[in-house]
């Protein structure tokens, strides 16, 4: 009999996402699921989605899940929380939700050391809304509201969320990762089950970048978007770990 | 049930305490005067109780920490003041979209903008109407004592899981500052957060395993088909609110000269008036709206020809008068005696203005 090579994880629900070609929501939506399932978690995990993109991600992440209010789902995730403490609840959020409308929510989760994990998309830009500047918008970087590209006089500097994250006591593992490669995938996956399982052992506020891509709003095809995640996005965002249990940075 | 032991409380305790009794185990709050007592009582008492306080960064947050306590099936009462209320209904419209229960509590001040914080009601259209976004109602009740607060709050917190729909409690900076007797009521026995999918099966508890189905608590609904059927069951559900929730009092209405309609604070001084009133040989009634949504439009039905005039007396400037007209059908003129900015009249301002309004029409 033939082995399968790769098969739908039961994270995930079958039906089409919304998603475009060369999107990678698709993949951290599967390493989340995928991480879960490998756990025996999915039936104790509450999500809650953000506004953007990934509002849809209840129709196909196979858990709990939640809508949020644009930006709140670190409190909402607060919320759950102190109801089902023994629950995995997490975040999944964009950069317009979570580094600019919803800055206090996830400061002050991470600071409160909220027993919650937070993954973050970064693609550098507004998705659903059609590509406008976002918080982590590269200097330079064309969007529909800096179409000559971001001039920090006018738009000022893009957020190093993970860094900002990580001054904070409360937030006991924040690394981020790419989704560009095999390798990055892999290594991504690993810190989704790093921050569960800092979770599951209760010992505060995780917290996970992962640096995306968006080809349709950067106007680029699907490969040559893993290039500018490569080549613009990783020198400006360096990969890493900027916090974790074992104390400090790695 | 109520002990028939009375104990004095601070309003802005009694209601915090009314809470727990009614089974509250998840309040977030965030400072803001004049109902400060409220968060300070519940970070001290709530976890010693079994509950959980959070102090959030804002009353966006505070609304949206509730938001998932309440998703996940908790029963939640939060609290705030009247710029605070302003923030939290993005999250307000958001709880009834999706149709998640909790308790809110406005300890109103006196606006626009900052404005000040002695009491006022000029947040009748902020509770009634709303300022979120769309289609959606809120019961909203205005207690008149702490007693009646806490009593409105403990039946409060029952109410929301039955509506699956926020409720409001409007008070003022007086009631809340205020202390009264009060008889509290017995505790409801309290729900543990493994039994909550038995309660509430449609509350975010994890689904558990492969044969029961997975539960999402939405908001979103692109197809306009879908959301207007949604509606029209949040409607419904509103309709019932209007038949089981309309609460108000009243006293002489039948054979009145006048009725005066107040709620709240001003409806105690105009309850002293209307004996002022009586004195001088002018027969006043009260209309005490208890639910401002839903209000008691059919109560100005039972009155009768023998009345000349009636006035709506607010601490703002004349909103819950557009509902009076909207009751009194132009039977009667309809005028308005108000104060405003925190300035509270006393009972004799109230019977010489009442005086005046009906020698003026002709009474």
């Amino acid at each position: 009999m033939l082995k399968p090579v790769f098969e739908y994880t039961k994270g995930m629900l079958r039906v089409d996402t919304n998603f475009c070609p060369g999107c990678t929501h698709g993949i951290s939506h599967r390493l989340i699921t995928e991480t879960l399932d490998e756990m025996n978690m999915l039936g104790k995990t509450i999500g809650c989605g953000p506004i953007g993109c990934a509002v849809m991600a209840h129709r196909f992440m196979n858990v709990d899940m939640c809508e949020c209010a644009h930006g709140r789902a670190p409190a909402v995730a607060s919320g759950v929380k102190c109801v089902h403490p023994d629950n995995i609840v997490f975040t999944y959020q964009g950069d317009g939700d979570l580094a600019s409308i919803g800055t206090a929510e996830i400061i002050h989760a991470a600071a409160r050391g909220e027993n919650i994990t937070t993954f973050f998309v970064n693609n550098a830009i507004y998705g659903m809304t059609g590509g406008q500047m976002a918080p982590t918008t590269l200097v330079g970087q064309k969007s529909t509201t800096t179409q000559a590209g971001r001039d920090t006089h006018q738009s000022g500097f893009p957020i190093r969320v993970s860094e900002l994250i990580a001054t904070l006591d409360g937030a006991v593992y924040v690394e981020r990762v790419a989704l560009n490669t095999p390798a990055n995938v892999n290594k991504a996956k690993k810190a989704v089950r790093k921050a569960f399982d800092v979770q599951q052992k209760k010992l505060g506020f995780s917290f996970v970048e992962f640096v995306s891509t968006c080809p349709t709003n950067w106007g680029l095809s699907p490969l040559a978007a893993m290039d500018f995640l490569k080549n613009e996005m990783l020198p400006y965002y360096p990969l890493g770990v900027f916090r974790s249990p074992e104390g400090g940075e790695e | 049930m109520s002990n028939t032991k009375k104990v004095l409380m601070k309003g802005n305790e009694a209601f915090a305490e009314a809470a727990i009794l009614g089974g509250c185990r998840y309040y977030f709050g965030y400072p803001i005067t004049p109902q400060n007592e409220i968060p300070e009582y519940m970070s001290r008492v709530l976890p010693k109780r079994g509950g959980h306080f959070i102090q959030a960064e804002s009353e966006i947050s505070a609304i949206n920490m509730a938001y998932g306590a309440g998703a996940a099936g908790g029963r939640v009462f939060i609290t705030s003041s009247s710029p605070g209320i302003a923030l939290m209904q993005e999250g307000m419209s958001f709880l009834c979209s999706a149709e998640v229960p909790c308790v809110i509590l406005t300890v109103s001040r006196c606006g626009p903008g900052i404005g000040g914080i002695q009491p006022g009601q000029a947040d009748y259209f902020q509770a009634t109407r709303g300022g979120g976004n769309g289609d959606y109602k809120i019961p909203v009740f205005a207690p008149s004592t702490v007693q009646e607060g806490a009593d409105l709050v403990y039946e409060s917190m029952a109410l929301a899981d039955k509506y699956q729909n926020p409720i409001l409690i409007f008070t003022d900076g007086l009631l809340g500052q205020m202390m009264e007797p009060v008889a509290l009521p017995e505790p409801v026995v309290d729900i543990k957060s493994t039994d909550i999918r038995e309660h509430k099966p449609w509350a975010l508890t994890g689904y558990w395993d492969d044969d029961k189905k997975r539960n999402t608590v939405i908001s979103l609904r692109l197809q306009p088909e879908r959301l207007e059927e949604h509606i029209h069951k949040l409607f419904a559900r509103y309709e019932q609110a209007e038949k089981e929730l309309t609460r108000v009092e009243t006293v002489g209405i039948e054979d009145a000269d006048v009725v005066l309609v107040a709620f709240g604070t001003m409806a105690r001084i105009v309850k002293e008036a209307i004996d002022m009133l009586a004195a001088q040989g002018i027969k006043a009634g009260l209309i005490r709206p208890i639910s401002l949504w839903p209000f008691p439009y059919a109560t100005f039905d039972k009155l009768t020809d023998k009345t000349k005039v009636v006035i709506s007396a607010e601490l703002s400037m004349g909103q819950m008068i557009q509902d009076v007209k909207l009751g009194v059908k132009d039977r009667f003129p309809v005028k308005l005696l108000n104060r405003t900015g925190g300035m509270i009249p006393t009972s004799l301002e109230i019977t010489e203005r009442t005086a005046a309004i009906l020698k003026e029409i002709g009474g």
